[in-house]
Parts: C-alpha cells; sequence; structure tokens
C-alpha cells in the first residue's frame, strides 16, 4: 500500500514532466528554473538540516563499544570497535561508511526445533547496498564530464575503467548497470521480506522509484533513444557558468532524466537520506571509548537535589551509632549515652 | 515461579510473520506477564516528581493531567536541543530493517513493535508529524502519527519491553541505539507521571538508605558481618571488612545485591577472602553502599542524583581511589556518566594497584577501576595463588552483559580470569557473546514478577545458547559480571535449562584463591571440590 | 555547538565539492558553448540526415564494421537514395578530412574516446 502511494506521487511527477516539455514545451523552465530551483534547495536544505543537528549539544560520550577496550598492557585493545584515540575513531568511521562495517556483521535468526535460536551470516543487504551506494557515487562522478570543460584526467580514466568490458557502442558502463541492479534489489527486498514490508512507509520507497527513474532513464538516453550529448553538455556548462542557454533537439527522455535528478536534490534534504549527512554525527559512533581517560563536558550539566551524606546521617544516627559504625556529628539524640 | 506460565515448549513457537494489522495502530492488550505495575504514588512524592498518582496500566484512563499533550512535546522539543543522539536518531534511519532480529524481544515474541526500529518509530512517527516540515504538511502520508492517549500507552507498554542492551546499534548502519530512544520515551512519560514501580521504589530506597533494597547502615554493617562470619567457616580465617573507615585508600562500591542475593553473596564472599589476601586497605559505605543505578533506568537527573553519592562519599572518607563490583548499568553509568554528571574527581588520585603497581591509565580521570580489571591484573603479575582444580566441579560458561561489553568494552578481562581460576571454560557461540551478547531480558528495571512471561521471552536468545553449550559440553554453571544478571538468569535458567547454575566471576576467584591459613574443604557454596558423580570427559 | 570546528570543515568541504564544477569552469576559464567544428566546403549531403548522424553516429559506424568484415556487404543507401562505401577512412573523413578539428572536438569536449583509432590508422592532413 505504501508502495503504491510513492508509485503514484512518481507517475504524477513524470506526467508532470510529461505535460510541461512534451505538451506545453516550457524547456527553459524544465531545463534552467527546476535544476537551479532544486540545487539551491538541496545545499540550503543540507546545511541547514545539519546545523539543526549540530545545534543540539552532545552531553554524554556515550560510543557504542564493538570490541575490547584499552585497559591492561597484556590485553589487547581493538582500536576499530572500540577507538581509544582519534586514529581509530576515523577508522572505524571510515569502516563503516566506505564499506557497510556494521551491516558485514548482519546476521539472520532462525528458530530451529527443539526451541533452538540458529544465526547465519546474512550479508545479502550488505553486498547490495554496497552496490547500489558505490555505483551512484561513481555514476554521479562520471557525470562531471558534463561539467567540466576541459574534462579532467581522472574522469576519463574512471569512465574507461568502468567500461573496461567495452560492449556495446557507446560502452556499458559497469556501474550504470549495477545501480539499476542495486535499486531493484532494494526495492525488491522490501517488497519480499515480510518485516521489511511491515516497516516501510512510503517515504523508503518513493526515493528507490526516483533512483529508477534516474538509472532508467539514464541509461535509456545512453544505449537505445540516443541524444547529442555535446547539447547536453552545452546546457550543463551554461547552469554551471551562470549563463544558462537551452539547445534545440534535447528530446523529452533527456528532460525526464533531468527533472527526477532534480526531484532527487531537491528532496534529499527533507528525508531520510540525510543520513549522508548523519552518518558522521551519531554520538554513538563518532566518540572516542576514552571515557575514563578525559573527562566529558555537558554543557548543560546542572545542580540536582541529591541526598547528602549529612542528612543520611542525621536520619540514621541512631542505629548507626548502635551499630558501632563512626559518625561525623556525635551529638546525640539520646542524652543518657553520654558518658 | 509463577504457575500461569506457560510451559516452554509452548513459549518457543515463536511466529515472526507480522500482522495484517496495520502498525500505525497503537491500540495494545496489556496481557498479564507481559508489563509492568504503575509506580507506589508515595515514593513519586518522595523523589519529589510531578504527577504522583495510582495508576494501573489496565485500565482506561490513565488520569493523565489537562495539559498531557503540551507537557510531553515540549519536553520533546526541549531534549531533541539537549540531545544530539535523539535528533539524529529520529531523523537519519532508512528502515534497512538490519536491527529486526537482533532485539532478544523480537526474538522471543515476534511481536513486531519489538523490532528496533519499529520501536523507535512509536517515536519517530510522532516526531515526524509535530517537528519535521514533510510531517506537518503531508500527515500520515509522511509516516506521522498524532499523539493520542493510546499512543502513549503504546510507548508505555513496548518503551518498558526495552532494556537499553544496545545490541541493535552495533548492527545498526548509522549506530542509532535504541537504548538512546527508550531512555527518551520513558523521560517523558515520567513528566507526566507514568513510570513503572520496580524503578521508582529502588530509586526511592537508594536516594533515601543508599542502596536499592532499602536497607539502612546497621542492616548493611549486620550482612557484611554475616559474611565475615559465613566465609570464617569456610575457609577458617576471619576477614577484616571495614566499613565508613575514613583514610582506607580504596572506596570499594558494589551493588546491593551482592551482599543480599544469592547466587550474588558468592561473589562477595570472593571479593572479600581475595581483598583480605592481598592485604588491602579498603573500606565499604553504608551511604554509597549501592553501584548500580536505576536512575538509568529513570531518567538522567535520577541517574544523576542517585550517582552523586559515590564521589560524594569518597571525598568524605578520603580514599584514594575506588574499586567498583560486578555490576553491569552500574557500570555504564560509572564509564560513560559518572565523571560528566558528578566530577571531576580531582580530590582522588589515579589509581594505582597498591599490590602490583600498575597504573590504571584508563581510568586516571574517573578514578574508579573495574573489579575484574583489578583482578586481571593481580593474576598477571602473580600476586595471588590460584588453584583451578577447585573449580573442577563446575563447567563454566561467560555471560557478557550489556553494558559492560557495548558500553564499555570490558570484554577481555573476565575471560581472563576465568582461564586462570577454572579448567573448564567454553565460549558460547560467537553470535551470542561479547559485543553480539544477548540480554538477559530483564535488565533496566524490568525484572518483576508481573512480567514474567516477558522476560522469559526476552531472556530466550540467551538461554537458547547456553543450552548450546550445556549439551555440547556440559556447561553447568552460567558466570557473569551483571547483579541483574545473577538475580534474573537464575530463574531464566530454572525455565529453559534447568542443569544450569548461575554465578559470580568472583566467585571462582574466591574458590581457586588460595588463602594462607586457610583450613578448606568446599567451595563457597558450602558444596565439596570434587563432586560424587562421574565427570563426563571432554 | 559541539564540535563546531570540525562540523563547520565538514559542511565546507561538502559545499566545496558539490559546486566543484563552478570553481573548476572559474579556474579553467573555458568558454561555455559546444566546441565550433570545421565543415566540409562543397560538400552538404551526408549518409544520414544531420540530427540522425549526431546522436547515432557510433551505431552506424558500428554496423558497418560489422557488415563490412562479417558480411562482405560493403554498399550503404542513404534516405535519398545514393551509394555509399561502408567506410570510415574512404567516406566520412574524405569530406571529414581533418579528424582533431571534427571528431576530436566533440569527443575531447564530451569526454568520449572511441575506440576507432584501436585499430584505424589515423589520416595524415596532406602536405
Amino acid at each position: 500500500m505504501n508502495a503504491l502511494y510513492a508509485f503514484i506521487t512518481v507517475v504524477i511527477l513524470y506526467l508532470v514532466v510529461y505535460l510541461g516539455v512534451g505538451r506545453m514545451g516550457l524547456e527553459t523552465f524544465f531545463g534552467v528554473v527546476i535544476p537551479y530551483a532544486a540545487i539551491v534547495l538541496f545545499l540550503l536544505g543540507f546545511v541547514f538540516r545539519i546545523f539543526g543537528w549540530a545545534r543540539s549539544t552532545v552531553p554524554f560520550r556515550i560510543p557504542t563499544t564493538s570490541g575490547q577496550q584499552k585497559s591492561l598492557s597484556f590485553i589487547k585493545n581493538n582500536n576499530l570497535e572500540s577507538p581509544h584515540n582519534t586514529v581509530g575513531v576515523i577508522g572505524r568511521m571510515a569502516l563503516e561508511i566506505l564499506f557497510f562495517r556494521s551491516l558485514f556483521r548482519n546476521t539472520k535468526a532462525e528458530v530451529k526445533d527443539n526451541e533452538r535460536l540458529v544465526y547465519g551470516p546474512d550479508k545479502w543487504l550488505w553486498a547490495g547496498a554496497l552496490v547500489f551506494h558505490w555505483s551512484f557515487l561513481v555514476v554521479f562522478v562520471r557525470h562531471y564530464r558534463f561539467f567540466a570543460e576541459p574534462v579532467p584526467g581522472f574522469i576519463l580514466g574512471l569512465q574507461s575503467l568502468d567500461g573496461i568490458f567495452q560492449i556495446g557502442v557507446p560502452v556499458v558502463y559497469l556501474t550504470g548497470a549495477a545501480l539499476l541492479a542495486g535499486v531493484t534489489f532494494l526495492f525488491l527486498r522490501r517488497v519480499v521480506i515480510p518485516q521489511v514490508r511491515y516497516i516501510s512507509l512510503p517515504a523508503d520507497y518513493f526515493p528507490l522509484f526516483v533512483i529508477m527513474m534516474i538509472a532508467g532513464s539514464g541509461l535509456l538516453m545512453r544505449h537505445f533513444y540516443k541524444v547529442d550529448i555535446v547539447n547536453v553538455k552545452e546546457l550543463a556548462m551554461g547552469l554551471v557558468s551562470f549563463a544558462p542557454s537551452v539547445p534545440e533537439g534535447l528530446g523529452f527522455i533527456f528532460y525526464v532524466h533531468l527533472f527526477f535528478v532534480s526531484v532527487l536534490f531537491a528532496y534529499f534534504p527533507f528525508s531520510k537520506l540525510m543520513h549522508l549527512g548523519g552518518v558522521f554525527l551519531s554520538p554513538t559512533r563518532n566518540l572516542a571509548n576514552t571515557n575514563r581517560v578525559k573527562r566529558h563536558i555537558n554543557p548543560w550539566n546542572y545542580d540536582v537535589k541529591t541526598h547528602t551524606y549529612e542528612e543520611y546521617e542525621d536520619e540514621f544516627r541512631d542505629v548507626m551509632r548502635e551499630a558501632g559504625l563512626p559518625l561525623d556529628k556525635e551529638e546525640s539524640v539520646l542524652p543518657l549515652e553520654k558518658e | 515461579m509463577s504457575d500461569d506460565l506457560a510451559k516452554k515448549e509452548e513459549l518457543a513457537k515463536i511466529d515472526f510473520k507480522p500482522p495484517k494489522k496495520d502498525w500505525t495502530d497503537p491500540t495494545i492488550e496489556f496481557r498479564k506477564g507481559s508489563f509492568n505495575y504503575g509506580s507506589n504514588p508515595k515514593n513519586v512524592e518522595y523523589l519529589d516528581l510531578p504527577y504522583a498518582r495510582e495508576f494501573d496500566p489496565r485500565k482506561e484512563d490513565w488520569n493523565l493531567p489537562d495539559n498531557w499533550k503540551e507537557i510531553i512535546l515540549e519536553g520533546m522539543r526541549d531534549r531533541l536541543m539537549k540531545y544530539r543522539s535523539f535528533r539524529v536518531f529520529m531523523d537519519i534511519c532508512v528502515r534497512c530493517g538490519a536491527c529486526a532480529d537482533k532485539c532478544h524481544f523480537f526474538l522471543g515474541s515476534g511481536d513486531p513493535k519489538n523490532m528496533p526500529v519499529l520501536r523507535a518509530e512509536l517515536l519517530r512517527s510522532v516526531y515526524r508529524r509535530d517537528f519535521s516540515t514533510a510531517g506537518k504538511i503531508l500527515g500520515k502520508l509522511a509516516g506521522g502519527r498524532e499523539l493520542t492517549p493510546q499512543v502513549l500507552k503504546e510507548w508505555f507498554y513496548y518503551f518498558y519491553q526495552c532494556t537499553e542492551c544496545r545490541r541493535c546499534s552495533v548492527f545498526c548502519p548509522y549506530c542509532i541505539d535504541t537504548a538512546e530512544i527508550t531512555m527518551m520515551a520513558r523521560e517523558l512519560l515520567h513528566l507526566v507521571g507514568i513510570g513503572i514501580d520496580w524503578i521508582t521504589t529502588p530509586a526511592a530506597n537508594c536516594f533515601r538508605t543508599g542502596n536499592h533494597l532499602g536497607i539502612q547502615p546497621h542492616g548493611f554493617k549486620d550482612s557484611v558481618d554475616f559474611a565475615v562470619d559465613d566465609l570464617a567457616d569456610l575457609t577458617g580465617i576471619r576477614v577484616e571488612a571495614p566499613v565508613n573507615k575514613k583514610g582506607a585508600e580504596i572506596l570499594f562500591v558494589v551493588p546491593s545485591a551482592d551482599y543480599f542475593a544469592d547466587p550474588h553473596y558468592y561473589g562477595f564472599l570472593g571479593y572479600m577472602a581475595l581483598f583480605h589476601e592481598i592485604g588491602l586497605d579498603y573500606t565499604f559505605s553504608t551511604y554509597a553502599s549501592e553501584g548500580g543505578n536505576f536512575g538509568l533506568f529513570h531518567s538522567s537527573e535520577m541517574m544523576k542524583r542517585l550517582n552523586a553519592k559515590i564521589y560524594a562519599e569518597a571525598r568524605r572518607l578520603g580514599v584514594k581511589w575506588i574499586i567498583g563490583g560486578e555490576c553491569g548499568h552500574m557500570w555504564r553509568v560509572l564509564h560513560q556518566y559518572m565523571d560528566t554528571m558528578n566530577g571531576p574527581a580531582d580530590f582522588l588520585e589515579e589509581p594505582i594497584s597498591p599490590i602490583t603497581g600498575t597504573k590504571f591509565e584508563n581510568a586516571k580521570c574517573t578514578k574508579m577501576v573495574h573489579i575484574c580489571e583489578f583482578t586481571a591484573d593481580l593474576i598477571h603479575n602473580n600476586k595471588i595463588k590460584l588453584d583451578p582444580r577447585r573449580n573442577d566441579h563446575w563447567t563454566v560458561t561467560f555471560h557478557d552483559s550489556c553494558n559492560t561489553s557495548r558500553a564499555m568494552g570490558l570484554i577481555e578481562e573476565p575471560r581472563y580470569i576465568l582461564r586462570q581460576t577454572c579448567n573448564k571454560f567454553h565460549e558460547m557461540p560467537e553470535n551470542t557473546i561479547k559485543e553480539q551478547t544477548f540480554c538477559c531480558g530483564s535488565g533496566s528495571g524490568l525484572g518483576t514478577d508481573e512480567n514474567l512471561e516477558m522476560r522469559m521471552r526476552g531472556g530466550f536468545p540467551r538461554a537458547s545458547a547456553v543450552k548450546y553449550v550445556h549439551d555440547k559440553h556440559g556447561v553447568n554453571l552460567l558466570t557473569c559480571i551483571c547483579a541483574i544478571d545473577k538475580a534474573t538468569l537464575t530463574p531464566l535458567m530454572e525455565y529453559w535449562v534447568p542443569e544450569v547454575q548461575v554465578g559470580a566471576v568472583h566467585e571462582m576467584v574466591g574458590n581457586a584463591l588460595v588463602m594462607e591459613g586457610e583450613t578448606r574443604t568446599t567451595d563457597l557454596r558450602s558444596q565439596p571440590y570434587e563432586r560424587e558423580e562421574v565427570e563426563r570427559d571432554d | 555547538m559541539t564540535d563546531a570546528g570540525k562540523i563547520i570543515a565538514g559542511i565546507v568541504l561538502f559545499l566545496v565539492i558539490v559546486t566543484s564544477p563552478m570553481w573548476y569552469q572559474l579556474v579553467s576559464g573555458s568558454t561555455p558553448g559546444a566546441p565550433k567544428l570545421e565543415m566540409p566546403v562543397d560538400v552538404t549531403d551526408c549518409v544520414e540526415g544531420a540530427d540522425y548522424m549526431r546522436a547515432f553516429h557510433m551505431d552506424l559506424l558500428n554496423v558497418w564494421r560489422d557488415d563490412v568484415v562479417r558480411e562482405g556487404d560493403r554498399i550503404h543507401v542513404a534516405p535519398d537514395g545514393k551509394e555509399y562505401d561502408k567506410s570510415l577512412s574512404r567516406t566520412c573523413m574524405s569530406c571529414h578530412s581533418n579528424k582533431d578539428a571534427f571528431c576530436d572536438r566533440c569527443h575531447d569536449y564530451a569526454g568520449v574516446k572511441p575506440y576507432c583509432w584501436d585499430c584505424h590508422v589515423e589520416p595524415r592532413e596532406q602536405p
């Protein structure tokens, strides 16, 4: 049901670009105005969200330790899972951000006969997520060729690596196919696994559909309904140099691609996609496990009402004396005991 | 054990298939055995907390204050500014579901709202509706839910079905820690006077008498004296156990169950025997007679109020530094909160073991050392004589408690001690120990009799792993370093794996310890060292 | 603000990366707009229409290659009925004789590295 809501939204968005470009000929609006608006919204929104998080304080040092602490000399510390210094924290964060360390740990639990719980490794989510995110990154970076003149050497290198099998003309980029496969996998697991389907919101399906549209239209444009990419670059360079001009004959499919990219950019800061920024800010991971070594300051630490020892002794002085416990104040409630 | 509890064969039939009903429907049934009773208003008042009243979760009307919604939303706003963790965790979950089958309550109950992701969504849906742009505009379509009394009841039910064990956060790509979210939810509920008695009453006791059990100073002294007598009977040696002694070198703080409950008590005897043997100049305190801190399960303010007595007492007694006993959540507070809340402890000295001269660099600021760190160091430096054969009647495994493993990283120290004090030590499967350890199912104040079914369910993954090593290696003792574990793993084992008993790591130390001048033939439980029955060959 | 320095540095880095095409454009100083091509002087018709050729020339050449090498089919019939020899060097390059000023300008501009010249010998300018 929630998938349907997201799907309908994507269909409506498609109709918007279809009517706008295909019927009404609003090329400038969809080629210039919307992309600019989207990127502005993306940048401002992103920064705004990060500052929103940054404004909240980190009162306590609460790393989740996933390994041995640094304590005694003869016990080996696991600096990547329970870091005791900045190098360890950077390593831990890098492992997570670049290689999805935590998902690599993933297991699947099953109840077997005789009340037995068993755990098998479950690396599918890890592999799928890795394929999806890395191919998306490479695809994103490859598009730099449309935004930079002359095209930097490393982009050309990346392209030839990505197209190393030289299948077809123009060559098939592995990451293009991988991205579509990755996003499809993420969608399918959301629909197929009952628990994941149960927790999925429209906001979980929507970006997947948008990315499917982007990847699909991109692949179509490269391999089937070809567009004149010199024109595409002309548009892109115009946008980058703030002298936008819309060349003739870019083709409808290009506008579909551009529009959904714009939708993704504009939607990004207001959605869960902000995990891109948020992953850096989890106090449970980005802090070192140096709790007892270095004092962490809570900026809003305030005095609280406690039960002081004086109050405590006042309340229990008699029984304490009787039990032979030392007292701070010897004043007695029973004057007879004075000898 | 309650008679109403289903047979374990029944309880182990777990259906993981989510129901047809959409999760956004907050209706729940307060089923017997799966929730905790409300706070005793007397103790809510004693702690100066608002809206003290009798309240029974099963009743339709919870007598909420008129402006309860305002209070909750205002409380959320406040906490979103105070805790970056809370704000970030509300925003960035992608609902990948990696956490789903990592929660012991989900594994034991199959209830989808016990998946950490969905537990958080209970709060997140309200956050989305009232604090996010998309939710304000799109409402339900953006996954928003209106805060209603029914939602509040749902929070009460499910945030008291989370033991704040942090296992989910180990598997989460963003390290989203449900413990953090549960803490926030419980704080919010306290703002309108909703809490459970098994947390509020121990907190009130601890505030007044210095320990959760409400034991007054003379009672504490009696317990210690009783232990000294017991130890004399067992070993022929009468140890010194000073209480409230000014000028001692070290203050020793234990969870109160150590001197009052079984099997904690054998570990307590172990500490005392050990300290006697190495001639440690230490003292107990009646005022700080509790290391555990049920404030952690209540609110950060309550945690601070209860924790304050430890540093205050260390200062009053003029000790140099502090050792803490075997307890899980106590160490979460000591390791991650105490210094920030009630420090700096600049009146203490950097801890140095008076026996080995080892500097505990890892505790140089907080100045509090875990007993396992202290003992492991003694053993490593050959300062005590151990005869592990005295533990040969035990085939031992070790249960990491949630907090020492995932909020501290104290993983190898107790294992080092066990390997030196026991000949027969076997690990449970790797997915169930160390940083992936399973909770006992009764932590964070949920260890009540009325909640027994949920405890047995939540403890099922742990029990299942114990059963595995029992069947495979003949394990008959589950050791641990947590007072709640010792209290609640005992009934858990009785239910799921009755052949296995529960013990303390320092019970093993106490058994193996060769004391000068001792005359002993039994272990600390008065059992002969070697059992009559034929040992199975490994 | 806790960790203000690190967060601000992170945001600046993020902004620089996302807007880098702008800075690149400023630094390289290249003029936007498509490259100007050197067109044949006296010929106006081609094997296919200009729009088609702009987008699909690589497909056409690919098909030509297969036709010639595998099928021995060397004749291309243009939409206007004219027949051409299916040959990159003899047909295409006879009009578009300057590879640098025709092929490469667009290819370089769009960052395309065709593998035509892995096998074909690049025609030299007449001295």
